[in-house]
């Protein structure tokens, strides 16, 4: 791809590429960063020390990292797509051999200045692949089913990586965020139609299977969907941090009990206070109000981006805003999903919130390049 | 590639078709969480609430302080002291083993308290203390608090801890306390919040025990918020226990610390009583034991040689052991005689050493015989064949009846462990027990408190007490519970035994003191005013063959220890109008009249004087020696005393 394939004087040069950002979306951003900011002090005793500040700092550093992408044109970046795929596969492989484990799994790269999640990071390549190949891929091979081989390898090896971490919730949000990829680019429907039959049948062969020689899954994840499916059951072994989660949500009310005042998170009663149970303490602290507050600004940020999306006329571009955005949908969907009892306990962040610099940087990466898609978006286009 | 700058309209509008589609699917599921934020949230926050303060909120139980022990005259028996304990805390210690090693330089941990350390802190959470020592001297504590730098997550926390400043003196009374065992948590008592605070001290024997619930108190109750893992973050409230309350004892701790060193390293014990209203003025069993180190956690060395002495340093023999009482029974068998109008007091048997019965010889104790008896030299002598003549006319059914009217064959209600019954035998009893039809030999046995007959010093004494007051006394260790007087002063009602017949045993018990043939005469008081009456008892523990008795009965001095014959002896006193009543049981002491006798005089001295007695009460030719003993047993007291002041 070259420059040339835009009409280049409709493109914003230098720093007039400020003025073309989505400022609606980055406002928003550092709005629920803000919010971030907030509840990490709040859990911490109201303290600054040890993660509002070091969150502050890479929100910071993420922030720059952002503006510095979207002033990159979103060519150079479409142009790195098989790269950066094919780069973050190379992490995944890296970290089944050198990665550190927590919770049961090898998830960590230790790169000495940041502790990098690889799976979080083939989020995004993945999405950047995928637009990449149907941006190339001629409009009426779509749905050819030789044409779709490739975005499913595309898909399955990433899936594979991570499932042998082993994580099975990410693993799955990838293989979602990648099929919403190939529904976007116009996929027929029938694919779509018979892989949801599949997933059935697949879902069915795994409870089939509990117990049995063939167990397709492990004890641990069985254990958790037990616990999703009837958290009361074991309301201080498996069960419990579902169980405190709603009681800490819960006891919130409409206005909640004021900035650290959350007797639940603050106490320990919830585990990853910090990070992926974040929302809990705000629920708590802030009631209906703090949480439905953070869920708006959320859902404006998924509206600003598809509108952003339907308004850019490149194709790359567009797959690229529209991948973006259903990650960024996918994270914080599935954490407040969990926290509210409704998907069983993943370890999903919740996006800009939660404590953690993998996710972070990698969430403030991706809007980057969808701010570069929309600076150097196609104008005055037929 | 100049096409794909004119971008495709069609695939352009179904991209933004499907992009449409996805975003509605993201707003309903956005609108989903909405509601079910709103639920959680609005909806059931009351439930919520609810369940959230029941989840902050941690009761814990305040240990309450525990009764205190003190003897009559208020002297402090058991106490509670402000004990020191240094715990260790994993999570600010960090390197565990390097802080006990640092720990151990500094004062004594041993090899088992450094295992169950590490072993307790590898199960408990990390914030937890546990632990390392209890009971930590000053200098102990100095010593940590100046090296505290270097032991991170060691720290000193006070408790309070049960002292027995009296050390040994009232070890079988009051017993000790001890950490709550499985046995304690029976009995109804799974439930009870309070067994559970760790390191809670329960009674584990003697009035400790008996009086556990009057003694401990209700627990104070302290509200803490608490996080999941237990950890307090916050005291809300505090409401103190109830302490237990106090008791007072009928002892006097200067009279048990007499008896105490008087027995000295004897198997004995001795029970004095005020023969009026009952109270146990002292009783006391040697030898005896430190009760503090029960409660410290006593080794296993010391326990175990507690537990192997012969002599039985555990046991509290005043109450749990039951001996043959010997001739000292033979007061039972006259009066039962006399009351059933069997014989008068001027009836004489002959006895010629020994008495066939049933085609088998009853012996008495004196090679030879007595000659002429009758009931009051029968019993100044101590001869036996007189109350075989006694018994067969008599029966064991009116012997039994005395027996127990005098307070033998009943277990007394005090305070203590293991209070032994005794046993005064009937026919039933023996059909029932030993499956045997009752024989006249039996009866004749039990007659000079021999065969079947057992009793407890304390049960002695309790005779001696019903001798001397004629009436139904009845022992008594408690004085008051949180000074509110236990027994009202009412006076017990009259013995069912005619006055002149108590008299006539009365008098016959001075002169077996008193008079020169009496068996306990070299023992007797020459003051007066002081006088005493008793009677001497000698049990066998063995069976003497035939052979032995044709080669001469083989002397006590020459027999083991533990063949030898218990000494008894039981008195009152002052003879005109008594007011204590004593008994002494020397085991394997030999005759009575040679260990026992001495003793329970000199108690008996000590007793009515409060105090060491002058010289002049006795006779002439042992003064020498009795001033010696008092200077010894002066040194002995002394040295106990200082031996406290030292603990303390």
């Amino acid at each position: 791809m070259t420059y040339l394939e835009y009409k280049i004087r409709a493109v914003p040069k230098g720093f007039s590429k400020l003025f073309f950002l989505n400022w609606p979306i980055i406002l928003l951003l550092c709005a629920a960063g803000a919010i971030g900011i907030i509840m990490l002090t709040s859990v911490a005793g109201n303290s600054w020390h040890p993660w509002a500040s070091a969150q502050l700092k890479r929100f910071f550093v993420g922030f720059v990292l952002m503006i510095s992408i979207a002033m990159t044109p979103i060519w150079f970046w479409k142009s790195m797509s098989v790269l950066a795929y094919i780069t973050s596969l190379g992490l995944l492989v890296l970290v089944e051999f050198f990665g550190s484990t927590g919770m049961g799994a090898q998830r960590w790269l230790d790169l000495g200045f940041i502790n990098l999640q690889p799976s979080e990071m083939a989020k995004i390549t993945l999405v950047m692949v995928l637009a990449f190949y149907y941006d190339w891929l001629p409009d009426e091979r779509t749905s050819k089913p030789l044409w779709i081989i490739a975005p499913l390898a595309l898909i399955f090896l990433p899936f594979f990586l991570v499932l042998q971490q082993p994580d099975l919730g990410t693993s799955l949000l990838i293989v979602i965020g990648g099929g919403v990829m190939m529904f976007l680019a116009g996929v027929h429907w029938g694919y779509f139609g018979a892989a949801l039959s599949l997933s059935v049948a697949g879902i069915f062969a795994v409870f089939y299977s509990r117990g049995k020689d063939w167990q397709l899954l492990n004890d641990y994840q069985y254990r958790r969907i037990d616990t999703f499916l009837d958290p009361s059951s074991d309301p201080l072994g498996a069960g419990y941090h579902i169980t405190q989660s709603k009681i800490a949500l819960g006891s919130g009310g409409w206005t909640g009990r004021g900035f650290g005042q959350g007797t639940q998170s603050r106490l320990n009663f919830l585990p990853e206070k910090h990070t992926d149970f974040i929302f809990t303490t705000l629920a708590e602290e802030f009631g209906f109000i703090g949480g439905i507050s953070l869920l708006i600004v959320y859902a404006l940020i998924v509206v600003f981006a598809i509108i952003a999306a339907i308004r850019n006329k490149d194709r790359f571009s567009s797959l690229l805003i529209y991948g973006v955005t259903f990650t960024f949908f996918l994270y914080f969907a599935v954490n407040m999903a969990m926290v509210m009892g409704l998907a069983p306990v993943v370890g999903v962040p919740l996006p800009l919130v939660s404590y953690g610099g993998s996710s972070l940087l990698v969430l403030m990466v991706a809007f980057g390049l969808l701010q570069s898609a929309h600076v150097h978006k196609p104008r005055g286009v037929i | 590639m100049a096409d794909r700058i004119q971008l495709n309209p069609k695939s352009n509008a179904k991209l933004s078709r499907r992009g449409l589609i996805i975003g509605g699917l993201q707003t309903a599921f956005i609108a989903g969480l909405a509601v079910r934020m709103r639920k959680l949230q609005v909806e059931d926050a009351s439930e919520y609430r609810l369940l959230a303060d029941e989840n902050r909120i941690n009761i814990r139980l305040i240990a309450p302080a525990r009764g205190e022990i003190y003897d009559r005259n208020g002297k402090v028996i058991a106490r509670n002291e402000q004990s020191f304990r240094i715990t260790i805390v994993k999570e600010d210690a960090g390197d565990i083993e390097q802080t006990l090693y640092s720990l151990s330089n500094l004062i004594k941990i041993s090899q088992n308290d450094a295992k169950r350390v590490i072993e307790e802190i590898e199960r408990s959470a990390p914030f937890l203390p546990v632990t390392v020592r209890d009971q930590l001297s000053f200098e102990e504590i100095a010593r940590i608090a100046t090296n505290s730098p270097i032991l991170p997550g060691v720290s000193v926390e006070q408790g309070l801890s049960r002292v027995y400043p009296l050390i040994e003196s009232y070890a079988h009374v009051v017993g000790y306390v001890g950490p709550v065992s499985d046995n304690d948590l029976k009995d109804g008592n799974e439930s009870n919040p309070l067994l559970k605070i760790p390191r809670f001290q329960v009674g584990k024997v003697g009035i400790e025990r008996q009086f556990e619930d009057v003694l401990r108190g209700s627990a104070g109750v302290m509200k803490v918020e608490v996080n999941a893992l237990g950890r307090v973050m916050r005291n809300l409230d505090r409401k103190e226990g109830k302490p237990g309350n106090n008791i007072q004892l009928t002892v006097d701790t200067e009279l048990q610390a007499y008896i105490q060193a008087r027995l000295g390293s004897e198997s004995a014990s001795a029970v004095v009583m005020n023969c009026k209203n009952g109270e146990i003025l002292a009783i006391a069993s040697s030898p005896s034991y430190d009760p503090n180190k029960f409660v410290k956690g006593i080794s296993y060395s010391d326990f175990n040689e507690l537990r192997d002495n012969e002599f039985r340093p555990l046991a509290s023999k005043t109450v749990q052991d039951a001996y043959p009482p010997g001739s000292t029974f033979k007061i039972v068998t006259a009066l039962a005689a006399l009351e059933a109008n069997i014989i008068s007091p001027k009836d004489n048997f002959s006895c010629d050493g020994k008495m066939e019965i049933s085609n088998r010889f009853f012996h008495c104790w004196k090679k030879g015989g007595h000659g002429e008896m009758d009931l009051a030299k029968s019993l100044i002598e101590s001869c036996d064949v007189y109350f075989y003549e006694l018994a067969l006319k008599v029966g064991i059914e009116r012997i039994n009846e005395m027996a127990t009217q005098l307070g033998l064959g009943i277990q007394h209600d005090v305070p203590m462990s293991a209070i032994t019954k005794g046993l005064v035998p009937s026919r039933e009893w023996k059909l029932k027990n030993r499956e045997q039809e009752w024989l006249v030999g039996d009866t004749v046995n039990a007659s000079i408190g021999q065969g079947y007959v057992l009793s407890s010093p304390l049960q002695l004494a309790v005779m001696a007490a019903r001798l001397a007051s004629g009436r139904n006394v009845k022992p008594m260790l408690t004085k008051s519970i949180n000074g509110q007087n236990v027994h009202d002063d009412k006076e017990f009602e009259d013995l069912k035994v005619g006055k002149a017949n108590l008299n006539i045993i009365r008098k016959a018990l001075f002169k077996a003191s008193n008079d020169r043939r009496g068996t306990a005469y070299g023992s007797r008081i020459i003051n007066n005013k002081y006088r005493m009456a008793g009677k001497t008892g000698t049990s066998q523990v063995r069976n003497i063959t035939d052979a032995e008795r044709e080669n001469g009965v083989t002397k006590n001095e020459d027999l083991p220890w533990k063949r030898r014959d218990h000494a008894l002896f039981i008195n009152f006193a002052p003879y005109d109008d008594p007011e204590i009543a004593v008994s002494v049981v020397v085991e394997h002491g030999g005759a009575g009249s040679k260990s026992a006798a001495p003793i329970a005089r000199d108690i008996t001295l000590q007793a009515l004087f409060k105090g060491t007695p002058p010289l002049g009460v006795y006779p002439a030719k042992d003064r020498t020696a009795i001033f010696e003993q008092q200077k010894r047993l002066r040194e002995i007291l002394q040295e106990l005393e200082m031996n406290r002041k030292n603990k303390a």
